[in-house]
């Protein structure tokens, strides 16, 4: 087997985990509609009375949920995500996350627009193996595309930072 | 025939030469997000529906904000048909049936016929449903004027139970899914008694969680993340399509009017039942495939196979609009993307939409006859750009759809929270997509959470908490009884089918 091919979960246990997850949402929910009062009030049904009950179903769901995850036999053994795959969804979900990050934040927000051609420009080099040569006009005319379109034409701003201040757009 | 009347002051609407533009612009947008991984129906409206925030405000605004989103609906209906057949990826899940047959074809060098046939089917298929429409929809709505709270009860009821029981896969991760989207609908200031549910202090989930925020993460980042995760490579077959290949085809087409029909009418009834494009399709698929006199060629490339999934998936995709229109019931994940883009527009989905909107209903109505010619005119010329648009290597193509979600996810409130969140959904929509949780049933609870729970709070108030008012006339009796048998359908049918064996035996 190769590297890449290895399981790094079970179906069984990322199955049990995501019921579990379920379960505790369900019994968060009912928690808190209880804090508001979930019965009968002077005035018809309390706040909490509808989600409460929304809760009670989630709680049921994920426990059915769950005991299916354990009788699943040999099916459960099944690799959920294999190394390369998780690999290949890391490689895009972590630089995705950091794209997010450089957009807006209390410290050198660099816009949406610095940071998708930033963003482009990374996943292409990283992934894809180019070049600068079509690196550059790719990002740049996605990019100046989209300013147009939302600042100019359809009039939403989006976040923007340093670079287009410095051009006169804030 | 007052329908035809209304009609026709619908079509004086439509035929305006900037709703024809948008209507073309729709189409097309609509194709390429059909065409793209990771943008689909549902996301596609959803990060395009803040840009017609402003349009909608002028006079008549609303109506051309609904033709340009369901364009787009009926271009990515289309679109879902090109890469099943030349690239052997379902675009959408309803076009997975059209891959059986539509790719064998492709790949014995057919791919003009299949794509004719496919095109050709889904036009006749949401005509069919549009005449449906036309002229079941206000016999419903009128109907429905006598609704009150509990009867709407019962029908958000309905709807959630067809969901549960119609399901293809677990029950209770249908059941799971669907609550969750009803407790994320109940997050935030509660509008009765102005109470902050499920809130936890935090200042971010006073105004809720946004089901646009929930579909462009689930079914956009989601999608790309599970795409990614077989590599980078696509692969496909050329498309070359020339008049002569398209008018052979349609002489060809008419030999097999028996499964268009029936493919329509499985459709149209699959599509007004929540959820029901993706069933409708392989359900018109199995019949053809029984009932045709080659039903075991199927599989290696009939045209006929081409055309039951694709009739029928169009005719329940457009049919999904029945219910969202008089019932304020969406039908689909984009029908509800639609019905929350009504209730942004400061529109009423709902049997009143007939009477107080009229020119909107019907503007819209015949905005869908022309929409769907303008949808066969501009697929049938473009394919060969569609088809190239899809050869763009992934590696280019996934950084500008996430650039594009993470613009849609921050257009909606202008907000930098939303983008987290969309991000949040995704990780979510990739496991649930893994494991098997329907995410349809989940965004649907959370567009109609808020409403379901007021008219059941009216409901209970009315009868003072008898949770017997979901039975106390034969009206709503018969929609309370319609739903609970369809939530333990699965149940009777398997115990009807256990009864029957041992009677066998």
């Amino acid at each position: 087997m190769e590297e890449g091919d290895k399981a790094v979960t079970s179906l069984r246990a990322a199955e049990v985990v995501m019921a579990g997850l379920f379960l505790v949402f369900g019994a968060v929910v009912m928690w808190d509609s209880q804090r508001l009062g979930a019965a009968w009030g002077s005035d018809g049904p309390q706040a909490g009375y509808f989600p409460f009950y929304i809760g009670l179903f989630i709680v049921i769901a994920s426990g059915a949920n769950l005991l299916q995850a354990f009788r699943m036999g040999e099916k459960g053994a099944h690799a959920f995500v294999k190394r390369g795959e998780l690999r290949m969804v890391l490689a895009v979900l972590f630089p995705t996350v950091v794209y997010v990050a450089l957009i807006a934040n209390p410290w050198f927000g660099l816009g949406i627009y610095v940071a998708s051609a930033l963003y482009i420009a990374w996943f292409m080099w990283r992934l894809g193996g180019y070049g600068p040569v079509k690196i550059v006009p790719v990002c740049l005319g996605v990019v100046i595309f989209f300013f147009l379109m939302f600042e100019i034409w359809f009039k939403v701003p989006l976040p923007k930072g340093p670079l287009e201040a410095a051009l006169g757009f804030s | 025939m007052q329908e035809i009347q209304s009609l026709i002051g619908g079509f004086a609407i439509a035929m305006s030469w900037f709703n024809l533009a948008l209507m073309f612009a729709g189409v097309t947008l609509g194709v390429l997000i059909g065409v793209l991984p990771g943008l689909g129906g549902a996301n596609g409206v959803a990060i395009l529906l803040p840009l017609t925030f402003t349009m909608a405000q002028q006079p008549g605004g609303a109506t051309s904000a609904i033709i340009l989103l369901s364009c787009i609906y009926w271009g990515a209906l289309f679109g879902g048909a090109i890469t099943s057949i030349l690239f052997n990826i379902p675009g959408e899940p309803w076009s997975v049936a059209t891959t059986f047959d539509g790719y064998p074809l492709s790949q014995q060098g057919r791919a003009g016929a299949a794509l004719t046939a496919a095109f050709t089917s889904s036009f006749i298929g949401a005509l069919v449903a549009v005449l449906l429409i036309t002229f079941i929809s206000p016999i419903i709505a009128r109907f429905a004027l006598k609704f009150g709270p509990p009867e709407f009860f019962a029908v958000y009821l309905l709807t959630f139970c067809a969901f549960v029981g119609m399901a293809k896969g677990a029950a209770f991760k249908t059941i799971a899914a669907m609550m969750a989207g009803f407790a994320l609908a109940a997050v935030g200031i509660d509008t009765v008694t102005g109470q902050l549910r499920l809130t936890f202090g935090f200042m971010e989930l006073l105004k809720g969680f946004d089901f646009l925020i929930a579909v462009i993460g689930l079914f956009g980042i989601g999608e790309i993340l599970l795409t990614i995760e077989e590599g980078l490579e696509f692969r496909g077959a050329k498309a070359r399509l020339n008049m002569k290949v398209v008018l052979e085809t349609w002489k060809e087409l008419p030999r097999y009017w028996r499964t268009s029909v029936r493919s329509s009418a499985v459709g149209c009834l699959m599509g007004i039942v929540p959820g029901g494009a993706t069933p409708a399709s392989f359900m018109a698929y199995g019949l053809a495939k029984r009932v045709s006199k080659d039903g075991e060629q199927f599989g290696n490339g009939k045209v006929e196979g081409v055309v039951a999934p694709e009739t029928a998936a169009h005719a329940a995709g457009t049919s999904a609009l029945l219910p969202m229109l008089t019932l304020g019931v969406p039908g689909s994940p984009t029908a509800a993307v639609l019905l929350g883009g009504l209730l942004i527009w400061g529109l009423q989905p709902g049997p009143l939409l007939f009477t107080e909107q009229k020119d909107f209903v019907w503007g819209l109505i015949a905005s869908m006859y022309l929409g769907n010619i303008v949808g066969l005119i501009v697929v049938l010329t473009c394919v060969p750009l569609f088809a190239s648009i899809l050869r763009v290597p992934f590696s280019i193509i996934a950084p500008v759809i996430l650039v594009i979600c993470a613009i849609g996810a921050y257009t909606v409130h202008s907000s930098m929270f939303d983008v987290w969140l969309m991000l949040v959904f995704g990780v979510l929509g990739y496991v649930f997509k893994k494991l098997n949780y329907p995410m349809a049933p989940l965004v649907l609870a959370l567009v109609l959470g808020d409403r379901a729970e007021d008219s059941f709070r009216q409901s209970v108030l009315g009868s003072q908490g008898d949770l017997l008012v979901f039975f106390s006339n034969p009206l709503v009796g018969t929609i309370t009884g319609a739903a609970l048998l369809l939530l333990f359908w699965p149940l009777l049918s398997g115990g009807w089918s256990a009864l029957r064996k041992r009677a066998a035996t």
